[in-house]
């Protein structure tokens, strides 16, 4: 195993210093180190943080290879920063048995690129009428400690009970697509000003509000863990932020496209702005920032979400909802918390790494960038810009919200336990 | 004029004014004459492209367009490619290739023309897309109303019924207002979008308060299935409450009119005596739509070469 010496990093955006990296693993940090036979990456201006750490993308496969695979993921994630990233179950098949997650999990393996961690489905076929076998998995070679039906919520609330109770067995946690399905009937968008103009059926933000209260006075009754996805309201913020306050053990992530756009980008009815949640307020965009910033929300989770051309290339009402975030998620909360003064780097490394680790039961990831930790690693280079291009990415898809959108910061390198994954920018397989 | 007719805030005073002038001409021009036709548009290709049925709308478009001596093709979903799962991206670059000059987009999304406005050349006018706009019926209600009244200035129109899902109510409540007049909406809270407050309109939900106040009453088609997802209680409690029938009326003034777009459920938001009455515009109103349609269409197709 080949070993590497980074010149010059600013850990965490700290002062410059040089790591060794040996056997997969940081051997070294401090100043003018030198090794022999070590390959050199000169990392002067550079900020080196913990691998990032993704607890929600969709990668497709199996069912929609057509729109993304496991290595093209992979490959996506990698470029993005990620060292591990958590692989949602609603594919086709559903990844609701020991059998889908390990093949998920051996695909991931053979890429090679990221940890892909699979997620278990809370349900069977994500129907939401009873529980898949979370044990299985939980046992199985891909070991799942997240379960989740995202995509759809458990909305049955005993059934919810039953799935929160049930993993404390297992370690594990249930992350809850917060929607209440009779609130949302042909949803389209945010409900407010702007769906009442463009004609398109609102999405209330108290659907999600009113899932999360729920879950978070079941999470406490039982004392369980319970993490909630792609939290996109102001109103979702103060329930977390009050549920936190009693200590009910709540954790919640929130995308990068909630940090950054919002209802205004469906004016053209473009769908490559679909998504769901939908994109909300300004207001709600200014909250989830705070949330993030003060740890009411706990880390940035991509939900990246590719679909095929023909899946987005017609009327909005019937575009799938989604978008691609591997890519550009780090540019994405550079933008919006780090150059607004919300977050410093460390911050980020918490956000992106830390606490996603943490919450997936990941022990290899999210670790501090010290000797004898496991070397997967970040380095980035936080001055430039560039403008984003959809035929540039690695995913599969085009469905890119920020097309033509200039963007701060660039991935030069990736390491995943030693082993560069991107280096120049560039994917190394 | 913009180069399409997407929804009804694509027309300013002066570009709203201009094509109930021109309406007014065409049908100064055509009247009287044995053949009711305009050689304005000919060898021009008016593409009608219905995917959901609305004989009324195709057919005062292919009206419109006949009489300009466009030549034009109905192109519907039922019987096409479109049931065999073509998209509409497809759809329209086939009709593109084929050389259409406008195409006439009556859709059940909301959005889908200006979807389809960033795929073709030519110009789509709006016939209605889901539950957003139907621009043209805007402009005949407002041209209707001009030729009532005489003026639109200061005109109180009370818009009553299922603003929600209306793609009327969105379209009147921009262009009636760009031309100046008074909108109130008038309607059970259920059946008024989240947001309203952001138009320029006043609401109320209370009919029997506005209509004395009203110059101009415009009845939206208020379908039965909505009591089904409990917008409201019953359909005779709708009627009850919003319904327009001769009692509610004798409550208007001497001049005010009544307007419905159609199809109307009798009985339902409005009593037959109503709607036959000397106040109702309604079949005035499909004439106007076939003058207002050739305004339209001669006014984006009519500069541009052949």
């Amino acid at each position: 195993m080949s070993s590497y010496l980074i010149k010059g990093a600013r850990v965490l955006g700290g002062d410059p210093a040089d790591l060794l990296i040996k056997d997969g693993r940081i051997a070294a940090v401090g100043e003018s180190l030198s090794a022999t036979g070590a390959e050199v990456v000169h990392a002067t201006g550079l900020v080196a943080l913990p691998g990032l750490v993704d607890l929600h993308t969709h990668l497709r496969e199996p069912g929609r290879e057509d729109a993304e695979t496991v290595e093209t993921g992979s490959r996506a994630a990698a470029l993005g920063g990620f060292t591990a990233v958590h692989a949602m179950a609603n594919t086709d098949p559903v990844a609701d048995t020991a059998g889908v997650v390990e093949q998920v999990w051996r695909l991931g393996q053979e890429a090679g690129l990221v940890d892909v961690v699979p997620v278990g489905a809370v349900t069977v076929g994500l129907k939401g009428e009873r529980l898949a076998e979370l044990g299985a998995m939980a046992d199985s070679a891909a070991r799942v400690r997240v379960f989740s039906d995202d995509g759809i919520c458990v909305s049955d609330p005993a059934l919810m009970r039953r799935a929160l109770e049930y993993v404390k067995a297992l370690d594990g946690v249930v992350a809850q697509h917060a929607e209440e399905p009779r609130l949302t009937v042909g949803a389209q968008m945010h409900e407010g000003d702007r769906s009442a103009k463009l004609g398109l059926t609102g999405w209330p933000a108290a659907a999600e509000e009113a899932i999360i209260a729920r879950d978070v006075l079941l999470a406490q009754h039982v004392g369980a863990r319970l993490h909630i996805c792609h939290v996109s309201t102001a109103g979702s913020v103060e329930i977390l932020r009050w549920a936190k306050a009693r200590g009910v053990d709540v954790t919640a992530e929130v995308t990068p496209h909630h940090l950054l756009l919002t209802d205004a980008c469906a004016e053209g009815y473009d769908p490559v702005f679909k998504v769901n949640p939908p994109l909300r307020t300004d207001a709600d965009v200014e909250a989830v920032r705070a949330g993030l910033a003060d740890g009411t929300i706990d880390c940035v989770a991509t939900d990246h979400a590719p679909h095929a051309v023909e899946d987005k290339e017609c009327e909005w009402a019937q575009a799938r909802p989604g978008m691609l975030g591997l890519e550009q998620a780090l540019a994405i909360v550079q933008d919006t918390m780090v150059e607004t003064g919300l977050l410093d780097w460390a911050g980020v490394a918490d956000r992106m790494s830390v606490r996603p680790a943490a919450i997936g039961r990941l022990t290899g990831h999210g670790r501090p960038i010290a000797p004898g930790e496991p070397a997967n690693l970040v380095l980035l280079d936080p001055t430039g810009r560039s403008v984003v291009d959809p035929a540039a990415l690695a995913s599969r898809s085009r469905n890119s919200p920020y097309a033509g959108r200039e963007l701060p910061g660039r991935v030069v390198a990736t390491f995943l336990r030693g082993v560069p994954t991107v280096l120049d920018g560039k994917a190394q397989r | 004029m913009k180069r399409h007719l997407l929804e009804a805030a694509d027309l300013d005073l002066a570009d709203a004014t201009l094509v109930l002038d021109t309406a007014a001409q065409i049908e100064a021009a055509l009247s009287g004459r044995e053949v009711k036709k305009l050689p304005t548009l000919r060898g021009r290709t008016v593409v009608n492209l219905f995917y959901e049925d609305s004989t009324r709308t195709r057919i005062s478009f292919e009206l419109a367009a006949k009489r300009l001596s466009a030549d034009v093709i109905n192109f519907s979903a039922k019987g096409s490619s479109v049931s065999k799962g073509e998209s509409l991206k497809d759809t329209a670059l086939t009709l593109e290739a084929m050389g259409s000059d406008a195409i006439v987009i009556r859709h059940g999304a909301s959005g889908a023309p200006h979807q389809l406005a960033s795929w073709v050349r030519g110009s789509v006018v709006n016939a209605g897309d889901g539950t957003h706009e139907h621009p043209t019926q805007a402009l005949l209600d407002a041209y209707t109303i001009r030729h009532r009244l005489g003026r639109l200035e200061g005109v109180r129109v009370a818009v009553v019924g299922d603003v929600l899902h209306s793609r009327v109510a969105r379209s009147n409540v921009r262009l009636l207002h760009t031309l100046g007049a008074e909108v109130t909406l008038v309607a059970p809270p259920t059946l008024l979008p989240v947001g309203v407050g952001s138009w320029p309109a006043e609401v109320s939900y209370d009919l029997d308060a506005v209509l004395p106040k009203a110059d101009v009453v415009m009845m939206l088609r208020v379908q039965a299935e909505r009591m089904n997802a409990s917008f409201f209680p019953s359909a005779r409690e709708y009627s009850r409450r919003y319904g327009l029938d001769a009692r509610r009326m004798a409550a208007l003034g001497d001049d005010a009119i009544v307007m419905h777009p159609g199809p109307m459920n009798r009985g339902m938001e409005i009593a037959a005596e109503v709607a036959d009455s000397v106040r109702s515009t309604i079949v005035e109103q499909v004439g106007n739509g076939v003058s207002v349609r050739m305004a339209v269409l001669y006014l984006l197709l009519g500069g541009a070469p052949a």
